[in-house]
Formats: C-alpha cells, sequence, structure tokens
C-alpha cells in the first residue's frame, strides 16, 4: 500500500540501483551534498560538490516487472552554480550545492531551488519532445533560405522529436547572505521561500529576486559575544505563517510570522534539559542540531544531533516524545572523533510517507530506521557488496561489548571516512534514495 | 598526540570505565586521589610528579583537559587559505575552549599555568611581567571577577584584536598564545619543572603538530564579516570603550594588542608589509594572539606571529622573529612601550 513503511513491521528493504563512479578514488567534485525527492516522488534530484544538479526520473512501472517499481534514471544533469572568488574578503565562495528544494508542480514544467553558500537559484527544468518544422524562410537546419527559391507558403507544423530535458534558470537572488547559507524551505503558499545562514534567516517571494526581508538574526552587537549559530531552518507544511529554527546549541525555536517582522523572539522554544550524568567537554558540541525536519502531518518535529534522534511534539516544549540513539557506541569516542573533526559532521534526517518511520545516516555506510510504532530499529549498510539487483538487505550490527559476535563489526574497525550524511524517503512508497561519499544507492522495499 | 582520520585513533580520553561515562563531568574537581581512577591508554602520557601546590593538576584529567584544550586551540587556528571557514565549528570549538577555561580558572590552574609561564621570561622581564600579571590578577580578584570567557574575537573583517580573547585578563591572553607548539625556548623553559610535568609530553606534541604543519597554512581567518564600515565602526566604538582613564592593566594590554585597521597613522612599511593581504586572515590569528600577523606564514607557528605583534615590531617582522626573544617582546608591549 503506498505510504506504508512502519505499518509492516517485516518491510525487508532491497537493493535496487547505484549511481556513480565505481572506483575508490573518488574526485572531489563528485561527492554528493544533498538528495530530494519531488513531491510526487517521480524525480529525485542530487546536488554535488561540483555545482552540479543531476535529476533522476522514475520509470513507469512495466507489466513486466510487477516486483519492482520503475527504476531512476537520468533524466537531466546541469550546472546549478560555479565556483566565485569574493574579492573583497579575498575568499573562494564554493560551489558545493548545499540543499535542494522542489516547489510543488503546478504546470508541465518542474521547478527547484538549489544553494551554495551564498546564491539560491530557482531553476525551471521543462521537457521539449516537439519541435516545429517546415519554416518558410529557414532551412531545416537553421540556415536562411535564399529568397528567391521561396516560391510557395506553408504553416509550420509540430513534429515529434527525441525528449530534450532543459534546465533554465529562471531566477538568482543573490547577495541576501553575509554567511554561509545552511537551509532552504519553500513555503506552503508556493510563493515564498525563506533561506538560512549561520545568523540570519530571510524571506523571499520567488517572483522578486532583488529584495528580501530579514526575519531572524542572531548575530549579537558584538561578534565576539557569538556563542550560538543557526544550523537549520525549515516552514511548516500546512501552516504559512509558522517555521522553525535549530542552533548549534540544541535549541528549536517556533517563530509566528504574524506576531511581528523580525522573528527574534520564538512563540516557542524547544529545548531538552541536560544530562547531569553525560556532562563532559564535547556535551554542547554533540548537542548541536544538524538538522530539522517537520512530519508530514505537522503535529510533530524531528531534530538530528550528533549521536540521536528526537522526535518533538509541537505542543510540547520541555522535552522530545521521542528519542532515538543512532550510534551511542561513540558517547565513548569523542575525544577521537572530536579530533579527526568527524564530530562535526552534519547528518540528516528524513520521515516516511506517513511518518510512522524515521531513517538517518551514520559512519560506515551505515543508515539506520527507527519505526516509532513498533519501536524498532534496523542498521543497514549501502555498499556495493549488497548490490546485487534486488538482494535483500542484512540488518548490520555493531558489537558494543568485548566479544563480538559473527557479523558483527567493531566500533573500532568502522570507517569514519563513509559517512552517509544526506538521506531522502519517497513521499509515497517505500522507496529510499541513499548517498554514500560519491554513489547514490536505492533501496525499496521488497514486494511478493 | 592524538592521530587520526580514517579510524580512531586511541584517545587518552576514551579508556571506558564500565559504569560510567568516561568523559570528565564538569566541575567535578579531581583530587590527586582520583588519577589513580582513570587509566589512560594512549602511551605518551608523562607520570605526573605532584608537586605539593598543584596534586590536581597532574591528574590525567588535567592532563586530558590540557591535551583538549590545545587541540580546541590548533583547530581555531588552522584554517583553509582559500574557503572561509565553517562558522558554527569555529564557534562550537571556541566555546569549547571557553568552558575548558571556566573549569580551570575555577581549579586555580589557570592563574597557576600563566604565572609559570611569566616566570619563564628573562629575569628582566619577569619581574615586570610578573607583577603586571599579579596586578592584573589582584585587580580582578578584588573586583571579583572572573576572567571574560574566551571568544571568538575576529569574526568579523576590520575588527581586530579589540577584544580578541577576553577584557581585562591578560593572562589568559599570553597563555593562549603560548600554549601552541614551537618555540624551542618553552619547552625547555623552566616553568615546565614545576607542576607541568606534561612538558615533555608536550615537546612530543608539538614536535608533531609541527611537522604535521608544515604542509599546511598557519594563516587563520576566522568567519564572515559585515560590512566592513560596520565593523570599523564597531571596532573603533568598543575600543574607545575599553580605553577609559581607569582602565586596567589588562585594558591596556588589550590596546596595544589591537590593531585598528585602517591603522592610524599609517607605517609604511606596514603598509607595505600588508599591501596585498586581506585583513580577515588576521582575525583566527588575533582570537589567540591579540594581534596582526604576516599572511601565509609557512608553519605554523604561533609564537612567531607574536614576534610580529605591536606597531614598531611590525615593520621589522623578519628581523623580530629571528632576534628577539618572542615572549620578550610580549612582556615589552604588556609594560606599554
Amino acid at each position: 500500500m503506498a505510504g506504508a513503511g512502519g505499518g509492516n513491521s517485516d518491510v525487508q528493504w532491497c537493493f535496487s540501483q547505484v549511481k556513480g563512479a565505481i572506483d575508490d578514488d573518488v574526485a572531489e567534485a563528485d561527492i554528493i551534498s544533498t538528495v530530494e525527492f519531488n513531491h510526487s516522488g517521480e524525480l529525485l534530484a542530487t546536488g554535488d560538490k561540483g555545482g552540479r544538479v543531476v535529476i533522476f526520473q522514475q520509470e513507469p512501472e512495466t507489466k513486466n516487472q510487477p516486483q519492482c517499481r520503475g527504476e531512476y534514471n537520468v533524466y537531466s544533469t546541469f550546472q546549478s552554480h560555479e565556483p566565485e572568488f569574493d574579492y573583497l574578503k579575498s575568499l573562494e565562495i564554493e560551489e558545493k550545492i548545499n540543499k535542494i528544494r522542489w516547489l510543488p508542480q503546478k504546470n508541465a514544467a518542474q521547478f527547484l531551488l538549489s544553494t551554495n553558500d551564498k546564491t539560491i537559484k530557482l531553476w525551471k527544468i521543462s521537457e521539449r519532445d516537439k519541435r516545429p518544422e517546415g519554416y518558410n524562410l529557414k532551412e531545416e537546419d537553421g540556415r536562411y533560405r535564399d529568397l528567391n527559391t521561396v516560391t510557395t507558403l506553408r504553416v509550420p507544423v509540430f513534429r515529434p522529436m527525441d525528449l530534450m530535458v532543459e534546465a533554465s534558470p529562471r531566477r538568482v537572488f543573490a547577495n541576501a547572505h553575509t554567511y554561509h547559507i545552511n537551509s532552504i524551505s519553500v513555503n506552503s503558499d508556493c510563493e515564498t521561500y525563506l533561506s538560512a545562514d549561520d545568523l540570519r534567516i530571510n524571506l523571499w517571494n520567488l517572483e522578486i529576486n532583488d529584495r528580501s526581508f530579514n526575519i531572524v538574526d542572531i548575530k549579537p552587537a558584538n561578534m565576539e559575544e557569538l556563542t550560538e549559530v543557526i544550523t537549520a531552518a525549515e516552514f511548516h507544511p500546512n501552516q504559512c505563517n509558522t517555521f522553525v529554527y535549530s542552533s548549534s546549541k540544541g535549541t528549536i525555536r517556533l517563530c509566528d510570522m504574524r506576531a511581528s517582522a523580525l522573528c527574534d523572539q520564538h512563540a516557542k522554544q524547544f529545548e531538552e534539559p541536560e544530562d547531569p550524568n553525560n556532562r563532559s567537554f564535547f556535551s554542547e558540541i554533540i548537542s548541536s542540531i544538524s538538522d530539522v525536519k517537520f512530519s508530514h502531518s505537522g503535529r510533530y518535529m524531528m531534530t538530528r544531533d550528533y549521536l540521536s534522534v528526537k522526535i518533538w511534539d509541537l505542543n510540547m516544549e520541555s522535552r522530545p516524545v521521542e528519542t532515538y540513539q543512532v550510534h551511542e557506541y561513540l558517547r565513548s569516542k569523542l575525544c577521537s572523533l572530536y579530533e579527526n573533526d568527524c564530530i562535526f559532521d552534519k547528518f540528516e534526517c528524513c520521515w516516511n510517507g506517513n511518518d510512522s518511520v524515521v531513517m538517518t545516516g551514520s559512519y560506515n555506510n551505515f543508515f539506520r530506521m527507527f519505526d516509532r510504532g513498533y519501536r524498532q530499529d534496523v542498521t543497514l549498510e549501502a555498499s556495493r557488496e549488497n548490490s546485487k539487483p534486488r538482494s535483500v538487505l542484512k540488518p548490520r550490527k555493531v558489537s558494543t561489548g568485548g566479544k563480538r559476535k559473527k557479523d558483527e563489526i567493531s566500533v573500532d574497525s568502522l570507517d569514519f571516512n563513509k559517512k552517509i550524511l544526506h538521506t531522502a524517503w519517497h513521499p509515497l512508497d517505500n522507496i529510499i534514495a541513499v548517498a554514500t561519499t560519491n554513489n547514490l544507492y536505492i533501496f525499496q522495499e521488497k514486494l511478493n | 598526540m592524538l592521530r587520526s582520520v580514517g579510524y580512531l585513533t586511541v584517545c587518552s580520553f576514551s579508556s571506558p570505565a564500565p559504569q560510567r561515562d568516561t568523559m570528565f563531568p564538569k566541575g567535578t574537581k579531581r583530587k590527586f586521589s582520583d588519577s589513580g581512577e582513570e587509566p589512560v591508554s594512549s602511551g605518551d602520557q608523562v607520570p605526573a610528579a605532584p608537586s605539593v601546590a598543584t596534586r590536581s593538576l597532574t591528574s590525567s584529567y588535567s592532563l586530558q583537559r590540557q591535551s583538549l584544550l590545545d587541540m580546541s586551540l590548533i583547530k581555531l587556528q588552522l584554517c583553509h587559505m582559500l574557503v572561509e571557514p565553517n562558522l558554527c565549528r569555529s564557534v562550537l570549538i571556541a566555546n569549547t575552549v571557553r568552558q575548558i577555561q571556566e573549569e580551570m580558572t575555577q581549579d586555580g590552574t589557570w592563574q597557576i599555568m600563566t604565572q609559570a609561564l611569566a616566570a619563564a621570561q628573562c629575569p628582566t622581564d619577569r619581574l615586570v611581567a610578573t607583577e603586571v600579571l599579579c596586578r592584573q590578577t589582584d585587580a580582578a580578584a578584588q573586583a571579583g571577577q572572573s576572567p571574560k570567557p574566551f571568544s571568538v574575537g575576529g569574526l568579523e573583517e576590520g575588527y581586530h584584536a579589540e577584544e580578541v580573547v577576553m577584557e581585562g585578563d591578560v593572562e589568559t591572553e599570553v597563555t593562549m598564545s603560548t600554549l601552541a607548539p614551537v618555540s624551542p625556548q618553552l619547552s625547555s623553559a623552566s616553568y615546565l619543572a614545576g607542576p607541568f610535568v606534561m612538558g615533555p609530553c608536550w615537546d612530543e606534541d608539538e614536535e608533531e603538530e609541527e611537522e604535521e604543519e608544515e604542509e599546511e597554512d598557519g594563516e587563520c581567518e576566522e568567519d564572515e564579516e559585515d560590512d566592513s564600515e560596520d565593523c570599523v565602526s564597531e571596532g573603533e566604538e568598543a575600543d574607545r570603550d575599553h580605553l577609559s582613564p581607569d582602565s586596567r592593566t589588562g585594558e591596556q594590554v588589550f590596546g596595544t594588542f589591537e590593531i585598528k585597521h585602517p591603522a592610524p597613522p599609517p607605517d609604511p612599511a606596514l603598509e607595505e608589509l600588508f599591501s596585498d593581504v586581506d585583513p580577515s586572515y588576521y582575525d583566527l590569528d588575533t582570537v589567540l594572539t591579540g594581534m596582526q600577523s604576516a599572511p601565509k606564514m609557512g608553519p605554523y607557528d604561533l609564537l612567531e606571529s607574536l614576534s610580529s605583534h605591536g606597531p614598531t615590531a611590525l615593520s621589522s617582522s623578519s628581523s623580530c622573529r629571528s632576534d628577539l626573544n618572542e615572549l620578550d617582546h610580549i612582556m615589552e608591549i604588556i609594560v606599554g612601550s
């Protein structure tokens, strides 16, 4: 049934496809930096460090293979952002795509927002499968005809052609962010969107690219007093006046734009009191929230900090309603992870279509799913070794005690260079996209 | 020291006691007797030789804490030349340093360390320095202040040094700048013989880190800025606030440590030296050292950069590095030459 995922605790996941280069030598530009399904799930977009966007389209289901849903094949590839040089600061502006967000579809064309550290762009992706033929003044190849040879008059007609997918930039929203953009979010009114950097959040109209409104500003008057930055922001899925933003101190603030033009005063603040038993010098760092996502229903939101995923009820600010440990075995390794900077990795998280299961990534190309209803969790791995078509993924386990069982992997053997930061879940079906460093894995639910 | 990347290293913090979290809880004062309870797994810890007044300092906890502090300072220093560093990461590291500093101040460790550093100076400077530091300490103590927390000061273009590390706390300033690996003088300095028997351990760390950082630019840049107009005006304003007539020694120190941009009056040698340099490069540096340094420094060398500190020195920074004792130079500035 479409939209399921957690209703059945026996969901098995199968390998479906893997995109990207096979060799281990990863080109820096190929590192995937964002993954996003569109609202129908038919299109899957990825952005990479080289500033490119690749869009995959799901093939319609065929009668031949009713067991699996359609495969995703490349639909369009384009260069979204180019590297720039800020001459004032003598610094490069990376072309890495930080986020992609699809707009709800209104007509035949698709629209998405893509952003790097400084500039947001609205792209229109349209199909062209017909072209006009039979011009009076032009040859078929475009050369102009000698007027003397024109003896008849005819009406050009459209004839089918090979499908061509064109991506064109419709708007460029630039020069509004001093700091690095970490989030963009389209409002449910489909007219506005927000962009958030480390210290400010701006509100844009999709039609107007030379003006934006600042709605949150946490920059202190004295920069030396800076102790907290904005890490993520998102609009409520239903209420167009509500958005949330998370911080590096582990707090989430919900703001109502009707209250005032500048939403520095939050309407609600979500924060869990610290556990005094777990206090350490790393407590603040691991409490820093790397991602925040509303549930599809809009009733809950999910936050990801370094070691856990937390589900919050918007009606209760004092503590999350659910907490899931992603890789608690890393708690005793925080110093090493601090030293190699892994502690600053920003993992994302996502909901399934009916908000019953949440998913997030980990190290060693592991990713985790938590079934909220059945209170079960599973660890799976995205690797080429499990990449036989339709092969069922075997749950993985990290051994924390002294004795390591067969098939378990010990904490010290984990590869911290193989991290899954970006995952996405099809809005309706049990299809997931998981990005390793430079490969995109697509897994599907095993259908009988 | 800790080595890393792909796989987890043996980290001195990560020797789990089965019943409890290995992370030392904040605020827990580790007494000397605790040191036996914390097995340290990494091999480069030096056995403690406690002295009377500083037993708590030689526990493995304080060694680990010191190591964490060093690591954090280095992280703040190292930055990419071309791409702006991650502000979130910098803020989190700075907060960590602040936490450690607060705790060490409560322990009394911080002041001991700074006094020990002061004692490592040349005899002529030492008295002055000690006096200055002690004076500052007393003043602060009398005022009931605790040293202001470490802050990532240099986060704005054009904003320089001015409250770089903290207000009114010179010893922290000095300490932080000398904590970074480098000067061979430090490693052999007598202060290490005292409570800080981590000295030899430090040496190793220094050398390793120096080697690792050979390749990297020691150049620092902190993150973003606003309009430079904003920053300059902010800097100047705050600066005026600081240099009030009854400002303490610390304030004077910050006055000397700070370098305004644009610096009046323009020093031709200075101008030439920095003509092709972007001020934002200095910011991280100033966070820890309170001074501008020449760009594109070769091997990471925090103390070397200190020698370029101060208006007089800047014009002859290259000669400073080779000729002057860096710590001497700091003391000169503190004294207010």
